[in-house]
């Protein structure tokens, strides 16, 4: 049966529509800019999907297409196909080949999950977050905490822990440019680490929905110098109220260690 | 006057709704009032005096309709009322407004009432793109706008997609199976009375203080804990929704378990009725954990209860883990009936049988089997325990091998087959094989977790939802309308303006949701009201497709509408397929066959010579040789 059909050029079409995606689609930046050390490995795993994903999108299209410009009905005939009812070999590959693609998938992400949340050596800064209805501010180690409302420094090229914790509804933080988001929770402490390494000015974007605020909670993150950075905390007046801090306090920490062993 | 209010009915179901509504009302009043509580409490969350009517009111009706009342009377020991049939069959229009318990007519009753449905949703839909043409705020504060999309997401879901496959299944699995009705014809009767009263329920909410419920409709608590009354609504419809749901599956379960025709084995059910039989599967063991969770809800809202209140005890993520354990499931349960609808369409228009019919059968059962292992993967950045997340990233990545094996399979299907393009059901059924790919593969994507950590909750997740949805579920829909139109009405629908529809509908859904994945990745969020100028000039676009849709369904309905009042006349089988259904008249018979089919072969036996599937009755019955499916080896 396959004999009958031209599987070499309809491999080749494959293969060639499978470049001229790729060609098109990897070089452009769909995720924006990238300022974390997380970013580009989590950029490059997209690529790599892109390129797998336009391989089974371009063997969808030419096996389709073929068989609409090789199969079509004429005018006025009214009989039937031929009666082939399956082929095991053709039903196994197309079972086992995809389960191959799909796990070498989810093992290059989880060894990117592990590197983008791998600790840094140096000892990391750790950031308390505060989400309420609808505002962001945060407590920076060292002098009883300082504080700062709707706009988070962080220095540059030193791994920060992020310490979230939300007041009233579930909150998330999302920095575009970091590639990273995470919940923020009422009752527990949530963390995200990131490792920003371009200095510059970005957006820090809520994304659980949570109020008719929601669209405008938004804060301003600058990546600055460890010097810079240093002296704009020295410069904070205001420490971290009390009633946030109680939510440090009192918020349990997420990610206990399971049954003893393991966990990140 | 007095015989109107005892016969079951339009004027004794408003008269238990009233009833029923008050009933609750002085019930919360007496026992307020007797507590020495103040009687009415309107604090956002409470309102008792509402929300117990809103139960009262909706079975009242039920009752006073005549849902309940052979069973009552025999639970009461009154003489039952012996089924007559003269209920069966719709003589006119008023006949599919009384309580009916002819699967048919029940079928175009869930059919009819979930496209009203699809037309509001979609309405609300047009005003949420209005809205979103350009930044800034324009139509609708940022308040209503949380509730348009929180309601336009309700009603397609649990309005639409879920019940139109109900509907269309009602209406044609009896028949595919040999079946005279559904196994129990009174509780689906009730399946389908359950239904407009979840809808009422959803967009009666408008009218509620504090507006519509709008925490999405996924309802994160706490968000929806502390939410106006709106929200207890959303809690309740639910429940109508749902149980709706499940009734329905039950008798799914057991209709396709015990009424199968004589002869028709496992192996020879036509791939809807094992997509329904699968889906059906996930309904009855997955529903019940919304329905419970959406009750853990309003308890914390009306009762105090604090399921989800840390500061009680709660635990605020387990209300996710509750919810997704039935909301993934779910979109199964809203695109499996579909992949039923896709294989009857393209084996019958490529004249072909169906590539490895069995594997397509038990890719079925994967999907159902995998899909109660993979709802952690809506919570990667939920803050659950982060170990959770590899195990469901793969079983989330294997789901999509037995996705893959049904899509190939089609596209076996199509090979030496003879393809007609003239039916607008094939069309919409080649173009879902594209667009629920792209569906499938953002999909993938998403269930890589460092990926999801950066395009969770943006508009990627509303570009991916709305292929599989729309371009995926939406499309099978549309296939299955016009694939049954002439058996369902007895007319055959205009093909001119099914290709209309169609063009217009695979164009407008590329041009809106191919650019939500690009926006979302570059970092605009999901369920905003307002976004950064910098993605005004995509959401120009995005929104003038959805108005192409949005137009292109006037198209669709204008085409069912007239061609069901005035379309030509059907003959019994339009398309030349071989299952029963099409083996009566078009409309079938109101008992559907005047003797049970005898099943002799396969669904699909298209060009084996001298195949049968089923032999009629009144037929000459020399037995054919039996037909056993012919694996062909590779060459």
């Amino acid at each position: 049966m396959m004999g009958r059909l031209p599987i070499a050029k309809m491999l080749a079409a494959t293969v060639a529509m499978t470049v001229v995606i790729s060609a098109v689609m990897v070089p452009i930046n769909w995720n924006g800019q990238g300022a974390s050390t997380a970013a580009p490995k989590i950029d490059q795993l997209l690529s790599v999907m892109i390129v797998l994903s336009a391989f089974v999108f371009s063997l969808v299209m030419v096996m389709l297409f073929y068989a609409l410009w090789k199969f079509k009905a004429k005018p006025g005939d009214e009989s039937d196909g031929e009666p082939i009812h399956g082929n095991t070999r053709l039903e196994v590959a197309w079972t086992v080949i995809p389960t191959i693609i799909v796990l070498f998938g989810a093992g290059y992400s989880w060894s990117v999950l592990n590197e983008i949340e791998e600790e840094s050596e140096k000892p990391p800064l750790t950031v308390q977050v505060f989400s309420q209805q609808f505002a962001w501010s945060f407590g920076y180690p060292g002098k009883g905490g300082a504080w700062s409302e709707g706009e988070l420094h962080v220095p540059l090229d030193r791994q920060v822990h992020f310490k979230m914790h939300a007041q009233d509804v579930i909150h998330s933080f999302w920095v575009p440019e970091w590639r990273m988001k995470k919940d923020n929770v009422p009752g527990i402490t949530t963390t995200a680490i990131v490792t920003p390494d371009k200095l510059g000015t970005y957006q820090l974007i809520c994304t659980e929905l949570c109020g008719f605020g929601h669209a405008a909670m938004r804060a301003t993150v600058v990546v600055e110098t460890s010097a810079d950075f240093r002296k704009w905390v020295a410069g904070l007046k205001e420490t971290v109220p009390a009633a946030l801090m109680e939510s440090v306090v009192q918020d349990t920490e997420t990610n206990p260690v399971p049954l003893g062993a393991g966990g990140a | 006057m007095v015989a109107a209010i005892k016969q079951p009915g339009w004027i004794r179901g408003a008269l238990g709704a009233i009833l029923g509504a008050a009933f609750g009302f002085a019930l919360v009043v007496a026992l307020r009032k007797a507590s020495g509580l103040p009687v009415y409490q309107t604090e956002q969350t409470g309102y008792p005096h509402i929300v117990v009517p809103l139960v009262t009111g909706p079975l009242g009706f039920l009752a006073g309709f005549g849902c309940f009342d052979y069973w009552l009377r025999w639970a009461v020991g009154m003489p039952t009322i012996p089924e007559d049939h003269s209920q069966h069959g719709a003589k006119s229009w008023r006949d599919y407004f009384r309580f009916n318990t002819d699967h048919k007519v029940i079928g175009i009753q869930y059919i009819v009432t979930t496209f009203f449905f699809f037309f509001v949703g979609g309405l609300m839909a047009m005003l949420i793109r209005a809205e979103l043409a350009q930044p800034g705020t324009q139509i609708v504060d940022a308040a209503t706008y949380n509730s348009l999309f929180s309601t336009h997401a309700v009603l397609m879901i649990f309005l639409f997609v879920i019940p139109v496959f109900a509907g269309i299944a009602n209406y044609v699995l009896p028949l595919m199976i040999g079946a005279p009705d559904m196994a129990f014809p009174r509780l689906n009767a009730l399946s389908f009375w359950m239904l407009p009263l979840a809808g009422l329920l959803f967009i009666g909410s408008f009218l509620a203080p504090g507006g519509a419920f709008d925490t999405g409709w996924t309802g994160y608590a706490p968000l929806s804990t502390g939410a106006p009354l709106g929200q207890s609504f959303f809690n309740l419809g639910v429940q109508f929704a749902g149980a709706s749901s499940i009734a329905t599956a039950l008798n799914f379960l057991v209709t396709i378990i015990t009424m199968r025709a004589p002869g028709m084995t496992f192996w020879r059910m036509p791939l809807l009725v094992w997509a329904n039989l699968s889906t059906s599967l996930l309904v009855v063991a997955a529903t019940p954990f919304i329905a419970g969770v959406q009750f853990m809800v309003l308890f914390d809202r009306a009762i105090g209860t604090q399921f989800f209140e840390f500061a009680g005890g709660g635990d605020v993520v387990s209300y996710q883990h509750i919810f997704w354990f039935y909301s993934h499931p779910a979109v199964y349960i809203m695109m499996l009936p579909g992949f039923g609808i896709i294989s009857e369409v393209i084996s019958t228009h490529a004249r072909k049988p169906i590539f490895g019919y069995r594997l397509m059968a038990l890719a079925l059962i994967g999907i159902v089997v995998l899909s109660y292992s993979v709802w952690a993967h809506h919570m990667f950045v939920a803050g659950m325990f982060s170990w959770l997340r590899v195990p469901m990233m793969i079983t989330t990545l294997l789901i999509a091998v037995p996705t893959g094996i049904k899509i190939f399979s089609w596209l076996g299907t199509l090979y030496f087959g003879k393809i007609h393009t003239y039916s607008t059901a094939m069309l919409f059924a080649l173009a879902f094989i594209v667009t629920f790919t792209i569906g499938g593969i953002s999909g993938v994507m998403l269930g890589m977790v460092p990926i999801d950590i950066h395009v969770s909750d943006t508009y990627f997740i509303v570009a991916h939802i709305h292929f599989v949805l729309f371009g995926g579920s939406v499309f099978t829909i549309f296939a299955g309308i016009y694939h049954w139109f002439p058996k369902i009405t007895g007319r055959m629908y205009d093909e001119k303006l099914g290709r209309v529809h169609f063009w217009g509908t695979l164009v407008g859904t590329w041009v809106t949701f191919i650019p939500m994945h690009w926006v979302g990745m570059d970092g605009m969020p999901r369920r905003v009201a307002d976004y950064a100028t910098q993605f005004g000039e995509w959401n120009i676009l995005i929104s003038c497709g959805a108005f192409l849709l949005g137009f292109c369904q006037l198209v669709f309905l204008y085409n069912m509408v007239v061609s069901w009042r005035f379309g030509p006349r059907a003959e019994a089988n339009p398309w030349r397929a071989n299952s029963i259904e099409w083996q009566v008249s078009s409309p079938p018979p109101v008992f559907n066959f005047p003797e049970i089919p005898r099943v002799v072969g396969g669904p699909y036996e298209y060009g084996v010579p001298g195949a049968r599937h089923a032999i009629m009755a009144g037929e000459s019955v020399e037995a054919p040789a039996e037909t056993q499916p012919t694996v062909v080896g590779s060459t």
